[in-house]
């Protein structure tokens, strides 16, 4: 979320561009809030963080501390990482991604002693189940990515989750076979990402339309279905159980980090792996900067004899196949059956992702995994018996999703050609 | 839907009696029509396979196809004749009088979907996309029913003050991201979805606090129901659940069509929606205009709010978006984002929402009804595919972006 450098005034050889402080500031601001509200008044309840759960082979004792301490220094660091940004600021430097996760971190560390006063932080099950809720979300920040990154606009990842969900669990339970199942959402997210890019490239019907057209399609669809024929045969039709948690040997040992990376299921895996082969697709590979070219100036790809339509096509095709697998993630990789609307609105929180992490699949990774922890956050949080209003936190990455986008828009810019259709002429 | 004459302009030359026929042939209302069967013909498909009375004729169909079709018949028979009993007229009525009652049903269902369709629609017509229906719905609905049962005023005044309340309320929220858009660049859609969760739990949050709880119903999360003062009175006597606050849904379509096509206000919002560039070199504010047109969208979606809160005598609940401001969207899309085309879109979905226990009673999942709004949509949506499905109908003269009326931004040739 770092500023990018303002175009240089050429008028005068003395002027320069002018200094940016917003992001400074909000660093600055979340840094002082957090020395101040979690470390100078905070409690002195002591807070023990558990390190390992029963069942782990390698048992790491509890670590008790004062969660004053933990805010003043984590607030301190956090001090120093903004204090660092402005600097930047004022030396008229980009800051780097790097100060915003410190002082993010940090903020978050000292949020979570502040409100395992009293108890304990069960550390494992936080960052386990942050990844279990956000896989889904980072599957469907991939699919648009790539999308908006050849200039199609996939406002109906929603669906393509929603509709991955429903097919994977119909197929695990006929069949009895997940690779059929994952096979079947990512079928089905790709045969969605193709009615929308027909409608799209070949209608010009504007994308955004046919995305919440679709949307509410498939959840009509799903919905049929459901009351239909799932809910009547559960036990035939949506019975699929979920796939085998993978202990990797040796990995899974390594505390706290085994469990919460090393002993998953099979669509989670996917996750690690699709994140940074897309990156290295996207940013590393012919093919990537062809599809790169179709989103930023799609009459120059065409120029040099990119078909650009055809390449859009088959560019968002790939993508609703992620986006399908994010949808198994959420059945067979998660809960089993499926059960009417359960993306809940998942797939918007993907778009957010995709523009929070600036349309680069690391960070939009990063992005979807900082809700995912928000959801487990809530859930923890109000086992834990916070003081904090569960339906407030709730609501705290929505209000950070629009602060950060009202920040980041305007300074970093998509894909330039994103949603508009291409007509050769 | 697909203009043939550009809008704006001031005195379009008068088109000869061919291109009339052309126009209507090329034009919206047929091509609606035509949606709709289609959508009807696949929806019957659904129908047909997953009724267990053809399932069982599909093991011998071969031996004996006929089974096969009179049971599809009577499946969709049934079917149909369930939506037209939950819809238009119950047959099994014994007297006139109830049985008109699915009518005005049908009605009531669609007058929240008509308001919030117009401020869909004027959002569409502005060149912005307002996907935030459902949080300005419920704000309006909190606002007014806020009023409604923590402030105890007379008759009459209590429920002007109440929908002033659900007004702003609404206006405001869709304000925010007018606001975001037009001062930062945050794009409207991301802003507007997410507006619309914080809405929701807003919505659960204040319904645990003294603002909105009902202290004396203990720690269950729930309202006190409005005051008698402070809900719309029934339109058509006690046997209706109908209530004026249908009619002020009907005004509203007349307001929006002055506003939009009649005002200068309208007309610059219409020419920021066409060519935001040409708008702001005639002088036009288009960050102004971004604000204002989201505002006045909000205060469309907040008389849908309203309606729900006021335009009955139960208790706010945050459910009682009930997907309208989704719908709204599909309603504005049908509609061609005009007034009258949102009017009838508005009728006919609400239609197929009064439908849907009456389908329940006879054994369709109503979600079908669902399916075919979104089917419509989908047709509607794209004008060439219908064309192409149904290959007498000629083409019309000019590509707009459909709901907006508006040339599709294309990448034109020479870059930016």
């Amino acid at each position: 979320m770092s500023v990018a450098a303002e175009p240089v005034a050429v008028a005068h050889a003395s002027a320069l561009p002018p200094r940016s402080w917003r992001l400074p500031i909000i660093l600055a601001v979340l840094a002082v809030v957090t020395f101040v509200v979690f470390g100078l008044f905070g409690t002195d309840e002591e807070v023990r963080f558990a390190w390992s759960r029963a069942a782990d082979a390698v048992s790491l004792d509890p670590s008790p501390a004062s969660p004053r301490v933990i805010g003043l220094i984590f607030g301190a660091l956090a001090l120093l990482a903004s204090g660092f940004a402005l600097w930047s600021a004022w030396n008229r430097r980009k800051v780097g991604v790097w100060v915003m996760l410190i002082v993010g971190i940090a903020f978050l560390v000292s949020l979570v002693a502040w409100v395992g006063a009293g108890g304990s932080v069960p550390v494992v099950f936080l960052l386990t189940g942050a990844i279990g809720l956000s896989t889904a979300i980072v599957f469907g920040a991939l699919a648009g990515v790539i999308g908006e990154r050849a200039g199609i606009v996939n406002i109906a990842i929603e669906g393509q989750l929603l509709g991955g969900a429903f097919t994977s669990a119909i197929v695990a339970s006929t069949t009895g076979s997940y690779i059929l199942a994952l096979l079947a959402a990512m079928v089905t997210g790709a045969l969605i990402s193709m009615v929308l890019a027909v409608f799209s490239i070949r209608y010009l019907v504007d994308q955004v339309i046919v995305g919440v057209v679709l949307i509410g399609l498939v959840t009509a669809i799903t919905n049929f279905f459901y009351s239909a024929a799932l809910a009547p045969n559960s036990g035939a039709l949506n019975n699929p159980g979920t796939l085998d948690r993978i202990r990797i040997p040796l990995l899974a040992d390594i505390p706290v980090l085994g469990p919460v990376l090393f002993d998953q299921r099979l669509t989670t895996y996917l996750m690690f792996v699709l994140v940074p082969l897309t990156w290295f697709v996207l940013f590393k590979t012919k093919w990537g900067l062809r599809v790169r070219a179709l989103g930023e100036h799609p009459l120059a790809a065409d120029t040099v004899g990119i078909k650009v339509n055809r390449w859009r096509f088959w560019a968002v095709t790939i993508a609703g196949l992620v986006a399908g697998l994010g949808g198994a993630s959420l059945t067979i990789g998660s809960v089993g059956a499926f059960v009417r609307e359960m993306s809940a609105g998942q797939g918007f929180i993907a778009l957010a992702a995709v523009i929070l992490g600036r349309w680069n699949p690391f960070y939009a990774a990063l992005a979807a995994l900082l809700f995912g922890f928000a959801s487990n956050f809530r859930i923890w949080a109000g086992q834990a018996g916070s003081a904090l209003p569960p339906d407030l936190i709730a609501m705290t990455p929505y209000v950070v999703t629009i602060l950060a986008v009202a920040l980041v828009a305007g300074r970093v810019v998509g894909p330039k050609a994103a949603g508009k259709p291409y007509l050769k002429e | 839907m697909t203009t043939t004459v550009p809008e704006t302009s001031p005195a379009p030359d008068r088109p000869g009696w061919r291109e009339v026929l052309h126009d209507i042939a090329a034009g919206s209302a047929i091509r609606t029509v035509l949606a709709v069967v289609l959508s009807l013909a696949i929806a019957s498909v659904f129908i047909v396979f997953t009724n267990e009375g053809v399932q069982s004729t599909l093991g011998y169909f071969f031996s004996r196809p006929g089974d096969f079709f009179q049971a599809a018949g009577s499946a969709l028979g049934d079917a149909y004749a369930a939506l037209f009993r939950g819809a238009i007229y119950n047959t099994r009525a014994d007297s006139f009088a109830s049985g008109i009652k699915p009518l005005t049903e049908s009605l009531r269902f669609a007058g929240p979907l008509i308001a919030a369709g117009l401020g869909i629609a004027l959002t569409f017509r502005s060149g912005l996309f307002n996907i935030g229906g459902q949080g300005q719905l419920l704000m309006g609905a909190i606002w007014s029913a806020w009023a409604a049962f923590q402030l105890h005023l007379p008759y009459g005044i209590h429920l002007i003050v109440a929908m002033i309340f659900g007004f702003v309320g609404a206006g405001l929220w869709a304000g925010i991201a007018g606001f975001l858009k037009a001062k930062t660049g945050a794009h409207e859609v991301i802003v507007t979805i997410m507006l619309n969760y914080i809405a929701v739990s807003l919505a659960t949050y204040l319904m645990r606090t003294p603002v909105l709880h009902d202290m004396d119903s203990g720690s269950n999360p729930t309202t006190r129901p409005p005051d008698p003062t402070a809900v719309f009175p029934r339109l058509l006597g006690d046997g209706y659940e109908l209530r004026w606050s249908f009619v002020l849904c009907v005004i509203a379509v007349g307001v929006f069509w002055w506003l939009m096509e009649r005002s200068p206000l309208g007309f610059r919002l219409r020419m920021v929606g066409l060519n935001p560039d040409a708008a702001r070199a005639a002088g036009v504010n288009v960050s102004r205009m971004t604000i204002v047109a989201m505002v006045l969208s909000g205060l469309f979606v907040g008389l849908a709010g309203i309606n729900q809160s006021l335009g009955r005598d139960g208790n706010f609940a945050p459910q009682i978006d009930a997907g309208i401001g989704f719908d709204a969207i599909t309603v504005a899309l049908l509609g061609g984002s005009r007034a009258l085309g949102v009017l009838f879109a508005g009728l006919l979905f609400g239609a197929l929402k009064a439908a849907g226990p009456t389908m329940q009673l006879a054994d369709v999942p109503p979600e079908i009804l669902g399916v075919i709004q979104g089917l419509i949509v989908l047709f509607i949506a794209a004008p060439p595919l219908v064309r192409a499905i149904f290959r007498f109908l000629p083409t019309p003269r000019e590509v707009t972006v459909v709901g907006t009326g508006r040339k599709p931004a294309l990448e034109q040739k020479g870059g930016e």
